[in-house]
């Protein structure tokens, strides 16, 4: 299993570069593709494709409705538009019209939301993107996608474009470790299983990954066993994989670099309540905005530190064990 | 239903010929009878918005009868031209159009609106043949056509992008965003039609949010502007044909048209955005709108 996992990790790599790199691969790949930006294509490293591929970009300026719907223009006509812009800008400002005419009208455009989380660290709270997922999954026929890494980046772009239906994909602006191995083959609406162990499940998504492999080592030495699972769908949910950790470790973690309500954690919290109720502990932003400030002091401050993982599954632990006393003491009583 | 529609013939007249006064008189006559079909959806299920569906019926009947190149039994074509209604709620004038078009049945439209209907409160794509995008939210139209405007100079084809918009719309910041990117990319494969009837739904458009000088407004955006009488048949197909010459540039159509057209007590006034007829009204609507199908007839 821990094959899957480059020990130690690889070099940091900036995921905004290996999004551009990828994006340029995957023009090379398919013809059918057009890119979108509302320009801040130097940000979010679109402006490597528009570089290999000048007649296949638009520029359309800062005007983020516009953008949503000059892709859906665009996909009427057979092509494939990749959306790019802050992720916040795409969640909050073009939300109608990814509603209206991605969801509902069924326009094939994927969205690639750029400095997602806190990782656009120093501009601050108005461009932190800590609720797009919670936004985004509540609408019908969404797929969203958070890659763990800078090749999980590489592997998961081609199968969204592939995707029949709108996409989000949420990307960070930093150098993030490069978790993987060369042959791991992420699939879309397969979350993949990187640690083993039977005491509980960490469920994590994108750069708190690889802080949650460091957690599960901290706990080992501590001799407790997590399950660390790389949940890169939130929607559609791989829900066998979290129905059989629920069963098999008895208590659950989720980890995300967005607020606890609604994403990862709402995403886990309701498919455990249908399928195998377990405890559950969320990790990410405590209902709160952040600050501006360094992106790895900000994710320690605000919840999302090794730390405040591991502290996660202790109490996890501590409640599956309450909880099963209680079922023990249930049963004794009823015998009586 | 009381009362009975005349056998339309749904004539097409090619793309391209010069308009005859036979056939401006065979048109005008058809969009009359195509208010009577939405009269008649709109109180059959005591919903829907009857004021801007009548202001439009004109240009829709030319764009569908003569304008744009489609192919009702292959939807789905990709050099079709592109119609975006960008004005969804004035559907019930579009589903009727495309039924007489041939992309469903005509008796399809009695369930306008009604629970497992293909026709929708407000256009989807997927449900309606005929449709190309999704309608109801207003100032979408104009950014959407930029987009199929630039797809289809990608694919070097000689289709055209039409846009119908109210002129309530043109209160939508994404509209203006719209017109920039027309603009920037030079669209000349896309024409604006402005439904600029004069009234939204709580008033009139110049008490609501003037829009005036409008085509000052758009002609300083680098679009060719041309402004018409939205009910003359002639003058529409006339426009149509202009906008086909103009190049380098995007194309905007002020069409000036009545809302409630062709019920004397519907026209000019609001509460027809989405008033629903009485029995009485009804008759006399019909009644009205019998005169103005008779008043093309020979």
């Amino acid at each position: 299993m821990a094959s899957l996992i480059r020990s130690p990790f690889g070099q940091p790599i900036m995921m905004r570069k290996s999004y551009g790199d990828a994006l340029v691969e995957l023009g090379h790949a398919r013809n059918d593709v057009v890119v979108l930006s509302a320009d801040v294509s130097s940000s979010d490293y679109s402006h490597m494709f528009e570089q290999s591929f000048p007649d296949r970009f638009f520029n359309v300026g800062i005007a983020e409705p516009a953008l949503v719907d000059a892709a859906v223009g665009l996909t009427n006509s057979g092509l494939i538009p990749i959306v790019n812009t802050f992720a916040f800008l795409i969640a909050t400002r073009a939300l109608e019209m990814v509603r209206t005419h991605l969801c509902y009208g069924q326009a094939n455009v994927k969205l690639a939301g750029a400095y997602a989380g806190l990782s656009d660290s120093f501009d601050g709270p108005t461009h932190h993107s800590i609720t797009d997922i919670a936004i985004l999954r509540s609408l019908p026929r969404m797929t969203i996608v958070v890659p763990a890494d800078p090749l999980s980046v590489t592997r998961l772009l081609p199968q969204i474009a592939a995707w029949e239906g709108p996409v989000y994909f949420r990307l960070c602006r930093n150098e993030v470790p490069q978790i993987y191995v060369d042959n791991c083959q992420p699939q879309i609406g397969k979350g993949i299983t990187l640690v083993d162990g039977d005491d509980a499940t960490i469920v994590a998504c994108g750069v708190l990954v690889a802080r949650s492999l460091q957690a599960a080592e901290l706990l080992r030495r501590e001799g407790v066993y997590s399950r660390v699972v790389d949940m890169h769908t939130i929607k559609p949910l791989d829900v066998e994989l979290v129905a059989s950790c629920a069963r098999e470790t008895g208590a659950i973690v989720t980890a995300e670099e967005h607020s606890i309500v609604g994403g990862l954690g709402g995403a886990i919290a309701e498919c455990l309540a249908g399928v195998c109720p377990a405890p559950l502990e969320r990790v990410g932003l405590n209902d709160t905005f952040a600050e501006c400030g360094p992106y790895l002091d900000l994710l320690d401050k605000y919840g999302m530190s090794v730390e405040a993982i591991a502290s996660a599954v202790r109490r996890a632990l501590k409640r599956k064990s309450t909880a099963g006393q209680l079922e023990n003491h249930l049963e004794v009583t009823q015998n009586a | 239903m009381n009362g009975c529609v005349a056998d339309l013939s749904n004539k097409l007249y090619a793309y391209g010929t010069r308009h005859t006064e036979e056939m401006v008189r065979d048109l005008s006559q058809r969009a009359y009878e195509y208010r009577i079909h939405v009269l008649r959806m709109v109180y059959g299920r005591k919903s829907g918005h009857i004021g801007g569906a009548f202001s439009i019926a004109e240009i829709l009947t030319a764009l569908y009868f003569h304008q744009l190149r489609l192919d009702s039994d292959n939807p789905g074509w990709d050099d079709r031209d592109r119609l975006v209604f960008s004005k969804g709620h004035a559907c019930a004038m579009l589903y009727t159009v495309l039924a007489h078009r041939g992309y469903f049945a005509v008796d399809e439209l009695p369930t306008f609106r009604a629970l497992n209907s293909r026709l929708q409160g407000h256009p989807e794509p997927a449900k309606t043949p005929g449709v190309e995008v999704a309608a109801g939210p207003l100032g979408h139209g104009v950014a959407i056509g930029a987009g199929m405007a630039l797809a289809a100079r990608m694919a070097g084809s000689r289709r055209k992008i039409y846009v119908v918009l109210g002129d309530g719309e043109l209160n939508s910041g994404v509209i203006w965003e719209g017109l920039l990117l027309g603009a920037k990319f030079g669209l000349d494969n896309l024409t604006v039609i402005v439904d600029y009837n004069g009234v939204q739904q709580t008033g009139t458009t110049k008490h609501i949010m003037p829009t005036e000088p409008i085509t000052d407004k758009w002609a300083s955006f680098n679009w060719h502007v041309i402004e018409i009488h939205g009910h003359n048949m002639a003058a529409i197909l006339d426009a149509l044909d202009l906008a086909d010459e103009i190049h380098g540039r995007p194309v905007v159509i002020i069409a000036r048209t009545t809302k409630g057209k062709g019920v004397s007590f519907m026209e000019h006034m609001p509460q027809w955005h989405g008033g629903i007829p009485s029995e009485q009204q009804f008759e006399q609507a019909l009644v009205e709108l019998r005169e103005g199908v008779e008043q093309w007839q020979v």
